[in-house]
């Protein structure tokens, strides 16, 4: 099995850190990893993305060629789109529909959702609305991973596992936090 | 022992701490900084040189110095770093090594944050010196033992070139048992160090010498790969570093019909890329980077007519990283593509962070020399360069550390009015006190702003060496005291700023302002961490 993914958004939205809990539960998998990450003058409030390729074969390259790309997971509306050219036809485009508007010239969003929708797989969930409904406002990322996993075929347990282990040294608190999230973007997915 | 998940820098970091390194010498350069943060970061590193050095030219010195005392070290900085040291690094090639010297350089092909996109190898090449170019994290991890191997094998100092989408790329990497530190040990020959030219002339014979060594030891190299057989003989592929990752992935793993050479180590291996040459109708260079094998093969060595493909002739782009897709093109394969992107769809350059203190420095700078109309404020390379964006357009040069200041010194002293300087806190440690004695010792009239955010910022937030004491600095190389000003930079305190910046304009002679404020994001990083 492998999984290409382009994770995106915008700078400090977190999207590393959905990239950590996807390489950990892989990696408990026994899977090869590759990820690659953007850092840097890009990172100060630009568009960022990163690489995430999962797979049970040996993985050569760091980068995903266009046009091969599984998934675009985005915590941004129209960062996901920037991201077309690597999506394969049968992919999935998961993303968050509140936009990150840090330009003057930030589009229309309708014009941004009826892009999104054009695609044949596409989630478009409010991560932003979820997460504050239930408390973890922080979270959002993880809401966003949450509607994502089922279409990359890791079960809700591996997730949950992978998210123990990385926020343990935070707290009880937030992993707890996280996990309501995780479950949340599970939940928004089915209704 | 069990995979670790690491960043080709990071997987570097352990190699040479496993490989029982005594000091690293860093000035941070994206995308090199992690290697250093990897060190600083380790319990296995305590006791370990790890702190920055105050730029690149000192830190491979003090490398140099420490290789002297025979100990394994390593300096690691950005490519246009290694400008900077290029001085030390060159000579360095002439006194050779004592301990392990590994040179790392991680360049930026496609510049994503940088300046030029500048190749590395041909820095290595110019020293004649062996150069190491790991294809993934396992071999930046390997790389370190063997390159203080061959270091101590030759007692030379060894490049190890890292590109950004290795440094930043995350993968398995499996450990080895950890060597102890070399004992401490001075050089055999006291003379070794030593570069009168009399001396030096000796040297430079001993290095010319050496390289027949170093092109065995690159035909032997486990990094190297020589696939000759194949049954496809009408394209041979070479192919360096990184570019062999995509060369496999362009077959999606599968076998590769042509005859393929793998570089990972240099000096090219001659015999064997001739053979190569030989038995092919054409050949394909791949390469992370500038054409440099490309063009030591078309040079005098080959005096063949048949084909050499690469960047020269476009079949690769000449500049911009590689990728998959350029790869497959470059060998006739079908290249693959999702969907262009939507028009509506507008770009997110980087921006000063919401809060920034250079925002309220450059809104106060601009009403400050507005009457003398756009083209009076030269700048250097940090967050503040992003100054030049709307809506501050602010600044209007950008060259190298430390340029602000002395451009200014020089279109000042060609009567330009007013010339201002804009630099960072730690670019003015890195480079700019040089400068800013020129400055003093001509007593040429320039305005130099020190942007204070107490760190360096636009790596992340790295300490420097020159923090806490910027004013002793410049009151030490000669400022006047009443002529090096400070403020706070805040909105409610733009009349004042402005003020400020006017009456040192209006001063015929060296000016410092310091507006002094700290970054948010460590402000941000030292609430979470008390929280």
């Amino acid at each position: 099995m492998t999984k290409d993914i382009i994770l995106a958004g915008v700078g400090g939205q977190g999207i590393l850190t959905i990239a950590t809990i996807l390489g950990t539960a892989a990696l408990k998998r026994g899977m090869n990893l590759k990820q690659a990450e953007v850092h840097g003058m890009s990172q100060r409030g630009g568009d960022v993305q990163s690489h995430l390729r999962l797979s049970t074969e040996p993985i050569w390259s760091d980068l995903i060629s266009l046009g091969r790309a599984d998934m675009i997971l985005s915590v941004e509306p129209m960062e996901a789109l920037r991201y077309l050219p690597y999506l394969h036809e049968d992919g999935w485009i998961i993303s968050n529909s509140t936009p990150f508007k840090n330009i003057s010239n930030y589009p229309d969003e309708e014009s941004i959702y009826s892009e999104i929708r054009k695609l044949k797989n596409h989630v478009l969930i409010d991560a932003d609305g979820i997460a504050k409904e239930i408390k973890a406002s922080r979270s959002m990322n993880i809401v966003v991973l949450g509607a994502a996993i089922k279409h990359l075929g890791f079960g809700a347990d591996e997730i949950e596992d992978a998210i123990k282990t990385i926020f343990a040294r935070k707290g009880e608190a937030i992993v707890e936090a996280n996990l309501r999230a995780l479950q949340a973007g599970l939940s928004a997915l089915s209704s | 022992m069990d995979a670790l998940m690491l960043l080709g820098d990071e997987a570097l970091a352990q190699g040479a701490l496993d490989a029982g390194i005594s000091g690293f010498y860093a000035y941070p350069g994206t995308p090199s900084t992690e290697i250093m943060e990897y060190a600083q970061r380790v319990k296995q590193a305590e006791g370990i040189h790890r702190t920055w050095s105050s730029n690149e030219k000192t830190a491979v010195e003090s490398a140099i110095g420490m290789s002297y005392a025979g100990k394994r070290t390593m300096a690691m900085m950005k490519h246009v770093g290694l400008n900077v040291a290029a001085d030390p690094f060159m000579n360095s090639a002439f006194t050779g090594a004592n301990g392990g010297l590994i040179i790392t350089v991680a360049d930026d092909p496609s510049m994503h944050s940088s300046q030029n996109e500048q190749d590395s190898r041909f820095y290595g090449k110019f020293a004649m010196i062996p150069v190491l170019e790991p294809s993934n994290q396992q071999e930046c991890y390997d790389m370190a033992f063997y390159g203080f191997e061959l270091s101590e094998k030759y007692h030379v100092p060894v490049m190890i070139r890292l590109t950004t989408r290795l440094s930043h790329s995350r993968a398995g990497v499996v450990r080895r048992s950890p060597l102890p530190q070399n004992t401490l040990k001075k050089p055999d020959d006291l003379f070794q160090f030593m570069l009168l030219p009399a001396i030096a002339r000796k040297k430079y014979q001993h290095l010319i010498e050496l390289q027949d060594n170093f092109v065995e030891e690159a035909a032997k190299s486990p990094f190297n790969l020589f696939a000759l057989k194949a049954r496809d003989l009408s394209k041979g592929i070479i192919c360096t570093g990184l570019a062999y990752n995509y060369l496999r992935e362009a077959f999606q793993g599968d076998q590769i019909p042509y005859p393929v050479v793998k570089i990972s180590q240099y000096p090219l291996p001659e015999k064997q890329i001739h053979a190569l040459y030989d038995s092919c109708d054409s050949l394909l260079i791949l390469e992370e980077g500038m054409p440099l094998v490309e063009e030591q093969l078309k040079g005098l060595a080959f005096k063949g007519s048949k084909p050499i493909h690469g960047r020269l002739d476009g079949t690769i782009p000449r500049a911009g990283e590689l990728n998959p897709n350029k790869v497959a093109i470059a060998l006739g394969l079908p290249d693959t593509f999702g969907q262009a992107v939507p028009e509506i769809v507008t770009g997110r350059p980087p921006a000063l962070c919401v809060g920034c203190p250079h925002a309220d420095s450059y809104l106060a700078l601009n009403e400050a020399v507005k009457e003398y109309g756009r083209g009076h404020v030269f700048s250097d390379i940090g967050c503040y360069t992003l100054g030049f964006m709307p809506p501050y357009n602010a600044i209007n040069s950008c060259v190298d550390m430390g340029a602000s200041i002395t451009m200014a010194k020089g279109a000042a002293d060609s009567g330009l009015f007013p010339a201002v300087a804009v630099i960072g806190d730690s670019t003015f440690a890195h480079s700019g006190l040089t400068g800013l004695l020129d400055c003093i010792f001509d007593k040429s009239n320039v305005v130099i702003v020190i942007l204070d955010n107490s760190t360096t910022g636009m790596t992340g937030g790295q300490d420097y060496t020159a923090a806490g004491k910027l004013e002793q600095i410049c009151e030490g190389l000669g400022v006047e005291k009443e002529h090096i000003r400070t403020f706070v930079p805040f909105k409610k305190n733009f009349d004042e700023m402005v003020q400020i910046y006017k009456e040192e304009i209006a001063y015929n002679g060296v000016s410092v302002v310091i507006p002094r404020r700290e970054c948010v994001q460590t402000l941000k990083r030292k609430h979470k961490m008390e929280a």
